[in-house]
């Protein structure tokens, strides 16, 4: 096991080096920051100054080659907008994202397991038939059209909730319920159909014949071995909250590492955006490898 | 009010399918006491198992039906009783183990934790479940079983693992058993084992067995009576001997006839020149050697059988000839040739001179591939074979030559059945007008009816072309039947080789006296002395 963790994380550090060269010069490539951040009346010498204070004047090679080295050295050098450490910029703004995801993937597991395997021991019947539906519509919705609709009724209308921002605990309703639409659609998708392959195997039918009752079969039989399908999509719709929700994060005013990206993208804000890259980068390798654990306290056979 | 423990009274069950209602058993009746065995005796799509999977109401209706019939067990008609109460006699009075014990063993669960559920199922607490789980670990010889209670199903061999399924069957000492193909899936050496297990805990219980199979070996070897099934309907019942000796029904008699090894041995032709000869070959997997040293030859135009258990080396061998998997060692002359040392583009050439026929028709042939598309193949790759404008009309000759119809080319493999599909791979190794095929358990997986008319092809294309046979089963009456001279394998090693009359009658090594005498005759009384035989040689 500490052997596969070790390989695992040499490949992911190779691939995290590959993306940041990838964006350290493709950000480049969107032009000069001096641009956005001075006004559109300075002299040609103050740009000249501004260039000389952050280094851009230098050949692009060069500045990635001071930029690995302050890298080396745990500095990810500063934000250029808000001029404190870029990381700390970050991990403030990730610390939002984390909260948002462990909330809404906790509540989209648990909701859609329970659903989805009721919904496959009762195949053909209306609970399964409204369940498949939901998960359907859920999974193909839109998640901007969603977000803006649920302003307009539950904000704007009704007043129920804030339209956006921080704050109190009604702030943080309608994000969750928002990004909990499309992976609770998709995992129930899945869960249903690994439970209903799982409940048609030789197993479940020796279980019957030993006469264990219906709730054990689903819940004790059956699921742990129709979990590891369950359990990939479960990683890949957490990853993609990782990221950063970017829609909903900008269109609820959320500061979340994805509202942050898209900021540090439009204003030039390298030294951000690396950082946030390579967080997030970091957060979803730790999340593979909590994974491929579930996997092997799931499954002895992959134990072995 | 019925006198027996266990009654079924004309039961039909129907399924409704997209083809429309099939009738599974068609007014079935049949009748078990304590302490008795009754074998249901059929073939694939006999309906043998779908009457005791209505008494453990495992039939899902929709889509399947009961459509008339009562199932009387100790003295209640279990149609009538409610789910509950069904659940409730489930396991505790009637119990149930199954084929292929792999996969109706749940993987994610420990087995002591899984026979222990049989007991805490209805109700018992869970140390007296734990008590008697390690009981019947000791019970059915599982070595060490405190640590195999804490073991997963994959980490036991085939044989181990029925006999956990049984554990876990008896566990509440019920009054039926009923044994769906217990032994198919398993080496004869430890079908046999499996078989004596069986009735030793009959014996210690008195309970009623009920064992569904296909092999006439196993009514012969354990039952009391037997019920023979065909279509859904029961078409003869009797005492083994009686069947066996005095069959009235002709499908009765067509399978009695179908059960091989019962014609003349060949004798191997003293003149024929090796086409093959290896020698010392050799294959490791790490520290692990799955063949230690194989030589032998085959000759032009012969059967060569190579027996053995599961895990012996002989489908290792197979791979290694073919170059499917590169040898450790040693050297396989092909015409002279070192097979092992030749180039790709060498090899190439050979394969066509060697074809091999898979033990699984439905996995071996591609169901997106028509049958003219199967057998042409060869010849897409193998350009030189034949031209294009002559396919169509060599692709009927091959069918034709196995048994098939002109017609069937433009079909694909799953509108076929099993002795059908294995007749067009067949063909399709042929196809390339081979030298040697290699068949790897090429009839095992058939009914005996359809194993038998495969059989009697084979040797017809090997007399008639002239194609030699390397003949890999672990079936000892086909091998008898079919092979020239016959190889036997244990642990990766030879252990003896000859004609197939001196293996047969005059075995010298222990390990195939052994495996000889663990065979099943179906003849009951041939049967009973060869079981005496075997008790000697294990006392």
């Amino acid at each position: 096991m500490q052997r596969m963790i070790g390989k695992r994380a040499i490949s992911s550090l190779i691939s995290l080096f590959g993306l940041i060269v990838l964006v350290f010069f493709l950000s480049r490539l969107t032009g000069d920051p001096s641009a956005l951040f001075l006004p559109v009346d300075a002299s040609e010498e103050m740009r000249q100054n501004f260039r000389e204070l952050h280094g851009l004047n230098d050949p692009v090679l060069v500045q990635f080659g001071h930029y690995l080295g302050d890298l080396v050295r745990g500095d990810f050098g500063d934000s250029l907008r808000k001029a404190r450490p870029a990381l700390d910029v970050v991990l403030e703004a990730f610390v939002w994202t984390l909260q948002l995801a462990v909330i809404t993937m906790t509540l989209v597991t648990v909701a859609a397991i329970v659903v989805g395997s009721v919904a496959a021991f009762k195949v053909g019947t209306k609970f399964d038939r409204v369940a498949s539906l939901l998960s359907l519509i859920g999974a193909s919705a839109p998640d901007f059209w969603i977000a803006i609709v649920a302003i307009v009724l539950f904000s704007v209308n009704l007043g129920w909730v804030p339209t956006s921002g921080t704050g109190s605990v009604w702030h943080w309703i309608l994000p969750i319920a928002v990004l909990f639409i499309r992976p609770f659609g998709l995992i129930l998708q899945v869960v249903r159909g690994s439970m209903l392959t799982a409940l048609g195997s030789p197993y479940v039918k020796t279980a019957r014949a030993k006469g264990v009752k219906n709730r054990p079969i689903i819940f004790v039989h059956t699921l742990r071995n129709a979990m590891l399908p369950v359990i990939t999509v479960i990683g890949d719709q957490a990853a993609a909250l990782l990221n950063g929700a970017v829609v909903v994060e900008t269109i609820f005013g959320f500061p979340g590492v994805g509202k942050l990206m898209i900021d540090s993208i439009l204003q030039r804000d390298f030294n951000v955006i690396l950082a946030a890259i390579m967080v997030t980068a970091l957060a979803i390798f730790l999340m593979n490898l909590l994974i491929d654990l579930a996997y092997a306290l799931l499954d002895p056979r992959i134990r072995t | 009010m019925p006198d027996h423990l266990l009654e079924v009274r004309n039961l039909s069950v129907r399924f409704h399918t997209a083809q429309g209602v099939v009738n599974a058993v068609n007014d079935v009746s049949w009748h078990v006491d304590r302490g008795e065995t009754l074998a249901i005796l059929g073939e694939s799509g006999s309906g043998k198992s779908v009457s005791s999977s209505a008494i453990m109401n495992l039939i899902d209706c929709p889509p399947g039906e009961i459509h008339s019939g009562e199932i009387w067990f100790d003295g209640k008609d279990l149609l009538t009783l409610s789910e509950e109460e069904r659940r409730a006699l489930n396991g505790k009075r009637i119990a149930m183990i199954f084929q292929d014990p792999l996969s109706h063993l749940n993987p994610v669960y420990t087995v002591g934790w899984q026979i222990a559920e049989t007991v805490t199922a209805h109700g018992r607490p869970g140390q007296m479940a734990r008590d008697r789980a390690l009981e019947l670990v000791r019970r059915v010889g599982i070595p060490n079983p405190e640590a195999a209670l804490k073991k997963y199903p994959h980490q036991f061999s085939g044989g181990q693992r029925q006999r956990l399924m049984i554990a876990m069957a008896l566990a509440l000492k019920p009054d039926i058993l009923i044994a769906d193909e217990p032994t198919t899936a398993l080496d004869v050496t430890v079908q046999a084992e499996v078989l004596t297990l069986l009735e030793e805990l009959q014996a210690e219980t008195g309970m009623g067995l009920v064992l569904i199979t296909h092999d006439l070996g196993v009514v012969a070897e354990s039952a009391d009576r037997v019920v023979v099934m065909e279509g859904g309907k029961i078409v003869e019942t009797g005492t083994p001997h009686e069947i066996y000796h005095a069959a009235k029904h002709p499908y009765t008699r067509k399978l009695i006839a179908a059960a091989p090894g019962q014609g003349e041995m060949r004798v191997p032709d003293e003149t024929a020149e090796p086409i093959l000869s290896c020698r010392n070959m050799k294959k490791s997997y790490g520290a692990f050697d799955a063949l230690k040293g194989a030589s032998f030859d085959l000759m032009a135009a012969e059967t060569l059988a190579v027996v053995g258990e599961s895990g012996s080396g002989k489908s290792t061998l197979a791979r290694l000839i073919l170059r499917l998997e590169e040898a450790s060692g040693g050297e396989a002359l092909w015409k002279g040739q070192d097979l092992l040392q030749m180039s790709p583009r060498e090899m190439g050439k050979v394969r066509r001179q060697i074809q091999m026929v898979f033990q699984d028709p439905t996995q071996s042939l591609n169901p997106r591939m028509s049958v003219h598309d199967i057998i042409s193949e060869a010849w897409v790759i193998h350009r030189d074979v034949l031209e294009k404008r002559r396919w169509r009309d060599r692709v009927v000759e091959l069918l034709e030559q196995v048994g098939l119809e002109a017609s069937h080319a433009g079909r694909y493999p799953h509108q076929f059945s099993g002795g059908q599909r294995q007749r067009i791979a067949i063909a399709r190794a042929l196809a390339l007008e081979p030298d040697l095929i290699i068949c790897d358990e090429a009839v095992s997986a058939l009914d005996v009816s359809i194993q038998a008319q495969v059989i009697e092809l084979l040797g017809r294309l090997r007399d008639e072309l002239g194609i030699a046979f390397m003949f890999i089963a672990h079936d000892l009456p086909v091998v008898r039947d079919f092979a020239d001279r016959v190889l036997v394998m244990k642990s990766g090693d030879i252990v003896e080789q000859g004609p197939v009359r001196r293996i047969f009658e005059d075995p010298r090594e222990g390990y195939t006296q052994r495996l000889l005498a663990a065979g099943l005759d179906p003849d009951p009384e041939v049967q009973r002395q060869r079981r005496e035989a075997r008790l000697k040689l294990t006392a």
